[in-house]
């Protein structure tokens, strides 16, 4: 099935059988290897993307219901030449062990970044009020994101560090 | 995943008259769908996709009410500034449900319709009479901790685990349905239906009927406040929820579907304390052994959250 799909500013055209999910599109299609596939079930995160500007888990979607979507994978964030503010606040604070979960985490925080700026509530916000980023909103809004090498107390202080570099 | 065809709907109508056809599904957020899709629990044979339907939209109506379009993401209801100022109680209820990236893909129609389930309904190696009618329930003595404590029968134990559904049935919404038959409207109470011997079955809805919108009238008098205990404190299934609005309350987790409270209700309108209010309610439960903790835990949660939702409306 003919899908058109914006990855990272440039305009694909694919060809897939619709059971493609956006992951294996954009990992076994587009050989963009990002993303990565953790659960497949949307419970881990690994395969968090952007799709116009908002995270999702992109191994619970199909690819076909992209069509004319945006997409941003941890390729389109920032490169080696030129990291992105998140990418250098994770290194500066250590916020990873292994790396495999890291592109879903980095993904979530300007997923995160965006919706804070929002005013997009969580569970800690207080109601009716906007959210700010302390600690426990952050936890609390990186719980879609599990890091086994449990780098959490890291990802937060990048999170904030990023946060602080993109005001 | 099983083969199937799959179409971008374009308009209501043409989606429910595709969805007529044997084995069609509607799909929007597909966030459980999918899921159960990769099991083969779900096997449709064509997608029907209303994701892009222009019904996204949260508006008030004339009496005072709101009208969230069924596929608004739950995190865009969540975020309306209506929604946190006038049913605090549903932005509460659906920001403990899931992840983010879950919350920003699901709509609210299905969220509705995601399906009621336990783990053995997932564990195709196992017998579970709403995955394959007539197999048995292998959660009647099984691993049945979160198994219901109202409604269920012997042929299922499962628990409907939405948390936005426990606060529309507080808040006593109705859901809007285009059918073959033209546009009706259902109370959300009377959408979902108790396991009996069907429950495979879990809803009202007949074949390829769509929900396009959830109405609330004008919130009730009072607080409102939602509590939820899980064995995680972020992105975890529920043991036991309650949401309350005025003197409306409705339990999560504890049955097949949402639970409005009705004794409990009635005796806090004849004067009764929380405490006694929800005993009465719970009068009316029954558990396995497993789950007999949710039965006090419910009783405890319920008080709180009466209690709670009374404090802040004086």
């Amino acid at each position: 099935m003919r899908t058109t799909i914006t990855v990272n500013g440039e305009v694909r055209s694919l060809d897939l059988d619709p059971r493609t999910t956006l992951l294996d599109a954009l990992r076994e299609t587009l050989k963009l290897t990002g993303a990565k596939k953790g659960c497949d079930h949307g419970q881990c995160g690994a395969c968090t993307v952007l799709v116009n500007g908002v995270r999702i888990n992109s191994c619970l979607s199909l690819a076909v219901m992209h069509d004319g979507d945006e997409v941003t994978s941890i390729e389109g964030v920032g490169t080696v030449e030129k990291l992105h503010p998140v990418q250098v606040a994770f290194l500066n604070q250590d916020a990873f062990q292994c790396g495999y979960c890291t592109p879903g985490q980095i993904c979530s925080t300007l997923g995160l970044l965006a919706e804070i700026e929002a005013g997009a509530p969580s569970q800690e916000t207080a109601p009716g009020a906007k959210p700010t980023l302390t600690d426990a909103e952050i936890r609390e809004r990186m719980s879609g994101n599990i890091c086994r090498c449990s780098a959490y107390p890291q990802i937060v202080a990048a999170i904030k560090q990023a946060a602080e570099a993109l005001a | 995943m099983k083969a199937f065809t799959y179409e971008r709907a374009t308009s209501v109508e043409g989606a429910v008259t595709a969805a007529q056809a044997p084995g069609a599904r509607f799909i929007a957020g597909g966030t459980n769908l999918l899921d159960l899709m990769k099991l083969e629990i779900e096997t449709p044979t064509h997608l029907i996709d209303v994701g892009r339907l222009p019904m996204a939209e949260i508006v008030e109506t004339p009496d005072g009410g709101l009208r969230i379009g069924a596929s608004a993401s739950n995190t865009a209801v969540a975020s309306n500034a209506t929604v946190r100022a006038r049913y605090p109680v549903l932005s509460e209820a659906i920001v403990a449900g899931g992840s983010p990236q879950l919350r920003n893909k699901a709509s609210v129609g299905g969220n509705l319709l995601q399906r009621t389930r336990c783990a053995y309904f997932y564990d195709t190696s196992k017998p579970c009479n709403k995955r394959a009618p007539g197999s048995g329930c292998g959660a009647l003595e099984g691993l049945n901790r979160n198994a219901a404590i109202f409604g269920a029968s012997h042929a299922c134990i499962a628990t409907h685990t939405s948390d936005m559904a426990v606060a529309l049935a507080a808040l006593g919404a109705s859901v809007e349905v285009v059918g073959a038959g033209g546009t009706h409207s259902i109370p959300l109470l009377e959408l979902h239906r108790l396991p009996g011997e069907t429950p495979h079955i879990e809803t009202h809805l007949a074949g390829g009927e769509l929900i396009t919108a959830v109405v609330l009238p004008p919130p009730p008098k009072g607080g409102q406040t939602y509590r939820k205990v899980r064995d995680r404190a972020s992105y975890a299934g529920g043991l036991a929820s309650v949401a309350v609005a005025g003197g409306q309350v409705a339990l999560g987790m504890v049955a097949h579907k949402p639970w409005r409270a009705a004794e409990a209700e009635g005796a806090l309108a004849s004067g009764a304390s929380p405490a006694e209010a929800i005993g009465k309610e719970l009068a009316g439960a029954s558990s396995l052994g497993r789950n007999d903790f949710k039965i006090p835990l419910v009783a405890r949660l319920a008080a709180a959250a009466i209690t709670e939702a009374k404090e802040q409306g004086q």
